[in-house]
């Protein structure tokens, strides 16, 4: 993990207001901010570990536990509640049973929330990785995420 | 588009294919088209004539994947990358334009320059002047259009006094949301003594229906940053970041490009032009916190901080990032610099009303039949706005609500209609102007629920500093949740007007301040849903799920089996010729029952949790004469 993350902490050294960027560029890394990797920012910052659970907690894109290798966004934004997006997010879980920020025991999935992702003219819209898919039902869901894992077997 | 020059004339006398790689489009994989169109113009030998690149968004999202020909300002709709042979074709000397693919208007003929597309007869394009129709990623495209003119200008002709007394006579105000005059912060900033003094773009975009500033950085982030060098010169600053949500990758990966293109050509870094003056600008991403879009928390996020509000005064003019002079704008703001140093600022104060100049840009989505992005004269009303360029509803149905402003705005109803669209009207009539979210509802939502859904957003992005905020967010939140669930009291009504009231007139920065607009608002104007909930547990809109049942109507169900399909929890049953029943007990009042039931039969209706009628016997058979042939 030091040697990992030395090379990485190495640029922000000495220079001021850089917590976030550092915390940024390490999840970027590790997909998650362990707690070894938090001392070792502290450390090498000269920040209190307590300052910078400070800033983690306050922002929601930070995690301290790892996530899945597919991330399911839900848009929660305005124009997705008003054409059903709330249904579609609860079909979701329940077919991945698992809540909001939460991951599949098998880590496989994780399901997040965001705010408008800006295709509201397909609303309600969730993004799985890097595909957006508008115009969501929830009875569209169990077939999404059939198909989604048959593309992965033939993949491999 | 009206007073638009076409910009992407260009100089070599070549005809362009635009296509459209905003997020919209792209979602629809709009890159796959550019890589047949590229192969099919390359095989048609025609390279040398046709120019095919990507460019931002046009606007017209619902639309899309977009491709548009220019000069000719043909407009291609919703196309796919099998269309590629025959755009290819189209662009051959004798090619014809593939009708197919045009914008098909309400008589349903084919219109076949954009400009006379209704969505773009009204509008007036300033900050989106250059949005889909260069390409975001070459420095030369922006320089085409007279891009950084503005900035040589500024440097060779005009002192900083000047360029301050030029954006102050233009009477542009912020368009971040709470319309402060631009050139009355410009001219404070310059004014401070202290240095260093900083520029910030505030791109953290919080309203949670919005997309404006995303895809202004996404379309044309030169403007952007040639806006921002000249509030640097300015008010006498080096410095600037531009503070962008991590949610907006490919706007932060323009604007890296953007930035690096600048620099190459000397319009960034030291002795700009060989005027003397430097400025550096520097991209800081945001790290989802909606309060950091709130000037002072914005500041300390970007001291690596939490992002909580500070009071006021000292002002950030005199005291902001760093403790140190600071002039922050919204992106829209600046974008729309570049173009008031150019035609001048009586030109701009000319467009819009007195005390609102210039346009206005609005994320217009809902139940609209035009989604997109827009940018009008301010002083356009609301009913132009949605009807006219929004085309109305989806599906003509009754227009409910319109709302503006996002988690800090309100609700106004169709007796608003006429209202022209400026910072002061909107506040009047209790909601605000706002950065640019404009979401139309219909009959079908619940305005009760659209205030809890508002302020479940708050009360979750309150960064709970302060207590009325923090706590009040939460008790009117709590009351909304009752209401919807059916549990609601006498007195609750008043009881929210009584927490809007002393969360608004207690809570140290905006976000608190504004809360409560969502729910007087619909108060204000839809006091009878409020008490349908109360009273009669009710949900006039059949959206709050634990008033509303879906009930199939034996009478009209034609036993075509898509409700029974749909449905993700097989809470129906029926088959072939069986009358389709909803099980109660199953049913999670997903609506997927009801959203495909096609109109011709509009079998499923929904009704009060407590008057659901009895359903037919299971197995009952559609009467012959009735069944279904889908
Ligand atoms: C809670 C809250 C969130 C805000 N979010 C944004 C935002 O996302 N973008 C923005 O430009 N302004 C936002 N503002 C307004 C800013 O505080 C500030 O007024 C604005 O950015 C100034 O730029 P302007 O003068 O160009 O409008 C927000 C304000 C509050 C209170
Ligand atoms: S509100 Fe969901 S994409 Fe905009």
């Amino acid at each position: 993990m030091e040697n990992q993350l030395t090379n990485l902490l190495a640029p922000y050294m000495g220079q001021k207001g850089v917590t976030i960027q550092v915390l940024q560029k390490v999840q970027e890394e590790l997909g998650y901010l362990p707690r070894e990797a938090i001392d070792e920012i502290a450390r090498s910052l000269r920040i209190p570990p307590s300052e910078i659970f400070g800033v983690i907690s306050f922002y929601s894109q930070f995690r301290t536990t790892p996530r899945g290798k597919h991330i399911v966004r839900v848009c929660r934004g305005t124009a997705c509640h008003v054409r059903g997006g709330g249904a579609v997010l609860d079909q979701i879980k329940r077919e991945l049973n698992i809540e909001e920020n939460e991951t599949t025991p098998d880590l496989e999935y994780t399901i997040e929330t965001v705010a408008c992702i800006g295709a509201c003219a397909l609303a309600p819209a969730m993004v799985i990785d890097e595909d957006t898919f508008g115009q969501m039902t929830p009875g569209k869901i169990p077939n999404l995420f059939v198909a989604q894992k048959q593309g992965e077997g033939q993949d491999a | 588009m009206p007073d638009h020059e076409n910009p992407s004339e260009q100089s070599d006398g070549k005809r362009s294919i635009l296509i459209c790689q905003a997020l919209g489009c792209l979602s629809s994989h709009s890159d796959r088209i550019q890589t047949a169109i590229e192969a099919e113009i390359s095989q048609l030998e025609l390279a040398d004539s046709v120019n095919v690149k990507l460019t931002g968004c046009p606007g017209l999202c619902q639309e899309g994947p977009i491709v548009l020909i220019e000069p000719e300002g043909t407009f291609y709709a919703r196309v796919k990358p099998e269309d590629a042979p025959d755009i290819a074709q189209s662009m051959l000397p004798d090619g014809q334009v593939v009708e197919r693919l045009l914008y098909h208007g309400d008589d349903g003929q084919p219109i076949r320059n954009y400009a006379d597309i209704p969505y773009y007869v009204k509008q007036q394009h300033i900050v989106l002047r250059n949005c889909g129709h260069i390409n975001p990623e070459e420095i030369d495209d922006y320089i085409a259009v007279s891009g950084y003119e503005a900035l040589k200008k500024v440097l060779a002709d005009m002192a900083p006094e000047q360029v301050v007394e030029e954006v102050t006579k233009s009477g542009i105000r912020g368009r971040g949301g709470a319309g402060f005059p631009a050139g009355r912060k410009w001219a404070e900033a310059r004014k401070s003594t202290k240095e260093p003094k900083y520029v910030i773009c505030n791109a953290d975009e919080g309203d949670p229906g919005a997309f404006m500033d995303r895809s202004t950085l996404e379309s044309d982030p030169h403007t952007v940053i040639e806006g921002m060098i000249i509030a640097g010169y300015a008010i006498g600053s080096d410095t600037g970041y531009i503070y962008v949500r991590a949610e907006y990758p490919l706007a932060i990966k323009r604007l890296k490009i953007a930035l690096k293109q600048a620099e190459g050509r000397g319009l960034l870094g030291d002795n700009i032009l060989g005027s003397g003056f430097s400025f550096t600008l520097q991209i800081r991403e945001g790290a989802g916190a909606f309060v950091c879009g709130e000037a002072s928390a914005l500041m300390y996020s970007i001291e690596g901080k939490r992002g909580m509000p500070r009071v006021k005064p000292p002002r950030s003019v005199e005291s902001g990032l760093w403790g140190l002079p600071t002039s922050l704008n919204n992106v829209k703001t600046f974008a729309s610099v570049p173009v008031i140093i150019l035609r001048g600022a009586d030109w701009y104060a000319g467009i819009g009303t007195p005390n609102s100049t210039g346009t206005a840009v609005f994320a217009l989505t809902g139940k609209i039949v035009n989604s997109g992005l827009i940018e009008v004269p301010m002083g356009m009303t609301l009913r132009e706005i949605i009807f006219d360029i929004g085309g109305g509803l989806i599906g003509g149905k009754e227009f409910k609500a319109v709302q503006t402003g996002g988690p800090s705005g309100g609700c106004l109803p169709a007796s608003a209609l006429d209202l022209p669209v400026d910072f002061d009207s909107l506040n009047e009539a209790g909601s605000i102007m706002g950065s640019g979210g404009m979401v139309v509802v219909d009959e079908d939502t619940c305005m009760v629920d659209l205030a809890r859904y508002f302020l479940e957003f708050t009360q979750e992005e309150s960064c709970g500093k302060c207590v009325p905020c923090r706590i009040g967010t939460e008790l009117v939140l709590e009351i909304l949740d009752r209401i919807t669930n059916g549990e609601g009291k006498p007195g609750d009504i008043e009881l929210l007007e009584e927490y809007g009231d002393v969360i608004a007139k207690g809570s140290l920065c905006g976000l608190g301040k504004s809360a409560p607009n969502p729910v007087l608002s619909t108060i204000k104007y839809f006091r009878d849903e409020y008490e349908a909930h109360i009273n009669e547990k009710r949900c006039p809109a059949g959206a709050c799920r634990a008033l509303t049942s879906f009930y199939i109507n034996p009478e009209a169900c034609r036993a075509c089996m898509l409700c029974f399909e749909s449905c993700p929890v097989e809470a129906v049953d029926g088959w072939l010729r069986t009358i389709h029943i909803v099980l109660q007990e199953k049913c999670i009042k997903c609506g997927s029952c009801y959203d495909v039931c096609p109109s011709l039969y509009n079998a499923i209706v929904k009704v009060p949790v407590i008057e659901v009628p009895q359903p037919p016997m299971p197995g009952t058979k559609v009467p012959r004469k009735k069944r279904s042939k889908c």
